[in-house]
């Protein structure tokens, strides 16, 4: 059997439906396979970048591993932002490459990049096949890493001569060969006995929580145990859809963009329950003024999440669902009935507001619409800058993995793969990318993917004419000196939706908004809807980068 | 405070295995002070010894971070460890003009050997713990040092001394 059929065997025997991907010189003998393959549905791409994205939409949106191929030198290079994206989200995608035949490996051959190397600090693990009869373990041991403790990208490089190969059978094994890797799930009793002294002796307890438990599909258990230690929530961008929106104890996103109330509650309380969070800058603020008060108990099933930032008080390693479980089990029921009126009284008197000086359509109320109209199993990305930070802000959202967003690499360009990906993973849901006009730009040859395959994605492109968020910076510590933001008249968006095929709104009044949502939600097609915004609407409130939490700048109180 | 930190890496004897430990340090903008990386006796694996410097929490991330990587079996803390440590060094040193009486004195205080003697300098070996090699060098810096190389410190903790 040929090096690259024993692939696609592999791939199914993982339970592979789908592969995002692009062809080139070295993957000839692949996609000569791929040609005959009926189980495995194979989506083309315009540019290897969405491949990567898209795998990671369909990861983020069903919890199962993507999958997505290049050819080797460009292709392979082109993957390596939606990689990076991957890895640093905790999202388990597989990514395949074609490389160069061993022989020539190392004489820079033509379209040869080392692309193991050039990987190798964003995956969680990285091969390069050496002879076709490696190719089953070693795709056993990529899915196993990569679907396994923190998720993460695996990349599996293939040369030319490895999947023109020969082998006499194929055999999958049973499991992985991974003699170090053992991710640990329980936690240990000790330290659980230990954080449950902490929460029974806290008077003012606060959990913020993060993507892991998304990853751990712990939300459930997350509800019940904030309602048990009557403890209010707040999460990370990568924890939205954890907690319920309309959650009692709920507080939304903290951090830079975070709700004032969320940030307030951690700079006052007395004990931090971190879950599947990993105290990364845009939540922490400055680290010196961080919760001064509080003590904290980390649990992450990633020991190097741990004190990397903060020393913790009490760390526990495990699966957050794990963790939860046995923390609801051991605790006892608690109320703290002064602590939570202080944080409602904040919720009340703090809400997030919005105001736009001058004329155009108010981006915040566009997304509490499209929440309104677009129902609760909606699947909802975002690109880069204020209009994932309104998003995270203003949509209500009731169910976890319906939020897909670049938190980590905050990359532009993410959304509208991602959602493609979603889609193709969940052909019955509303899938909509809300977009800024420069994010939408970066990979917007996917329509073509889209209009091809028939799937019925929406784009809602906040157009401010500016790299908004870059703007809004420029605004507020540049003196609003405005170098290189200005991307007004770019291109007529609908227009371009037509060139590809789409469907192509514009929409430029306040009572258009929601007709126009409507119809693009019933029509069986990629839509493209230009929302012409108030240009210099702003993302409040807002922590400065490096500032303290309790700081919050507020857009009314600079005017 | 800055600490410095003796650690044992057994990992996978694969290729690019040396690559992902020294692009962990370089990436992670950890301190590497030495590392030397030989067979075991186990051919499937190899022994990386790693002296590393950084405060306590950036030392416990280091031991974290080489225990995550997948090719990695097992990393040992040394210093939490009753343990042996040595490294060997290879210098040659100035004998232009110089007492010889008084350097091959210094060379018996040090159990040194000389392994090749020239007219203008001789290579000397000496081996032990950091701080021997150290004193070693300073003490022949008057001389003056023409080369010098050393392989990096390689530790094993040392056996029971009783049966259990
Ligand atoms: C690939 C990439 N390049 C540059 C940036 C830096 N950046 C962050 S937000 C932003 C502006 C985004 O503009 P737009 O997509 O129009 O969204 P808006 O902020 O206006 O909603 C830029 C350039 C980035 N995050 N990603």
């Amino acid at each position: 059997m040929r090096g690259a059929k024993i692939l696609l065997e592999s791939l199914k025997k993982e339970g592979v439906d789908t592969i995002f991907g692009y062809p080139g010189g070295v993957l000839l003998p692949l996609f000569d396979e791929i040609y005959n393959e009926k189980q495995i549905k194979f989506f083309l791409v315009r540019h290897e970048q969405g491949a990567a994205h898209m795998a990671d939409g369909y990861a983020r949106s069903t919890g199962k591993v993507g999958v997505c191929l290049a050819t080797s030198g460009p292709g392979a290079t082109n993957l390596v932002t939606g990689i990076a994206t991957a890895y640093m989200d905790s999202i388990p995608i597989v990514a395949l490459t074609g490389q160069v035949a061993t022989s020539h490996i190392g004489n820079d051959a033509f379209q040869e990049a080392d692309i193991t190397g050039i990987t190798r600090p964003i995956v969680k693990h990285n091969y390069l096949v050496r002879e076709a009869k490696e190719i089953p373990q070693i795709v056993k041991n990529a899915f196993y890493i990569a679907s396994t403790g923190r998720p993460g990208p695996v990349l599996i490089d293939l040369p030319k001569n490895v999947l023109a190969g020969n082998i006499d059978e194929f055999i999958y094994p049973d499991s992985p060969d991974l003699r170090g890797y053992k991710p640990k799930y329980e936690p240990n009793k000790l330290q659980i006995k230990k954080a449950v002294e902490l929460i029974e002796k806290a008077k003012k307890p606060v959990v913020y929580a993060g993507g892991g438990v998304i990853a751990s599909s712990a939300s459930e258990e997350l509800v019940k145990f904030v309602e048990k230690i009557e403890a209010p929530v707040t999460t990370t961008l990568l924890g939205i859809g954890a907690v319920p929106y309309n959650h009692p104890l709920y507080l939304g996103m903290l951090g830079m963009h975070g709700t004032k109330y969320a940030n307030y509650t951690i700079q006052d309380s007395d004990l931090i329950i971190a879950i599947g969070a990993r105290f990364d800058d845009r939540v922490t603020g400055d680290v010196k003024t961080f919760a001064p008060h509080a003590d904290i108990i980390h649990i992450d099933i990633d020991p190097t999440s741990i004190s990397k930032i903060i020393k913790v008080d009490i760390p526990i390693v495990g699966d957050a669902k794990n963790v939860l479980k046995e923390l609801l089990q051991e605790v006892k029921q608690i109320r703290h009935p002064e602590w939570i009126e202080k944080v409602m009284q904040w919720k009340k008197q703090y809400p997030l507001t919005f105001s736009c000086a001058k004329e155009g359509l108010k981006p915040q109320m566009i997304i509490e619409k499209i929440s309104e109209l677009a129902g609760e199993d909606a699947i909802i990305a975002t690109e880069v800058g204020q209009n994932q930070m309104w998003t995270a802000q203003f949509y209500k959202f009731s169910k976890p993995r319906k939020f897909l967003s670049s938190g980590g690499l905050g990359t532009m360009g993410y959304g509208f793969p991602a959602a493609i990906g979603a889609q193709v993973a969940n052909p019955d849901k509303l899938v909509i990318d809300i977009a800024g006009d420069g994010s939408i730009q970066m990979n917007i040859q996917e329509l073509a993917t889209a209009v091809k395959y028939n799937l019925p994605v929406k784009v809602a492109i906040l157009n401010n004419g500016w790299l908004g968020m870059v703007r809004q910076w420029q605004e507020l510590f540049f003196g609003k000196r405005y170098s290189h933001v200005d991307i007004s008249g770019s291109v007529d968006f609908v227009k371009l939706a037509e060139a590809y095929g789409a469907k192509g709104f514009r929409v430029t009044k306040e009572d258009e908004v929601e007709k126009v949502l409507k119809e693009a939600f019933n029509i069986k097609k990629p839509v493209l809807i230009d929302f012409h915004i108030c240009e210099e609407a702003n993302v409040w409130p807002m922590v400065p980068a490096g500032g303290s939490l309790h700081k919050m700048l507020e857009g009314s109180e600079l005017a | 405070m800055e600490k410095k930190k003796t650690i044992s890496v057994i990992v996978e004897n694969h290729p690019g295995v040396l690559a992902r430990i020294a692009g962990l340090f370089s990436s992670r903008n950890f301190n590497i002070e030495s590392l030397a990386v030989g067979e075991t006796e186990d051919p499937s694996t190899s022994r990386m010894t790693i002296v590393a410097t950084g405060d306590e929490l950036v030392l416990e991330q280091i031991i974290k971070q080489l225990n995550k990587l997948i090719d990695t079996l097992k990393v040992i803390d040394m210093s939490k460890e009753d343990y042996v440590e040595r490294e060997l060094a290879l210098i040659k040193i100035n004998i232009e003009n110089k007492n010889l009486t008084d350097l091959m004195h210094i060379i018996n205080i040090f159990k040194g050997k000389v392994l090749d003697t020239g007219s203008d300098s001789l290579i000397v070996e000496i081996t032990g713990n950091d701080e021997r090699i150290n004193s070693f060098i300073h003490l022949t810096q008057t001389f003056g040092i023409k080369e010098m190389v050393r392989t990096g410190v390689v530790a094993l903790t040392r056996s029971k001394k009783q049966k259990e």
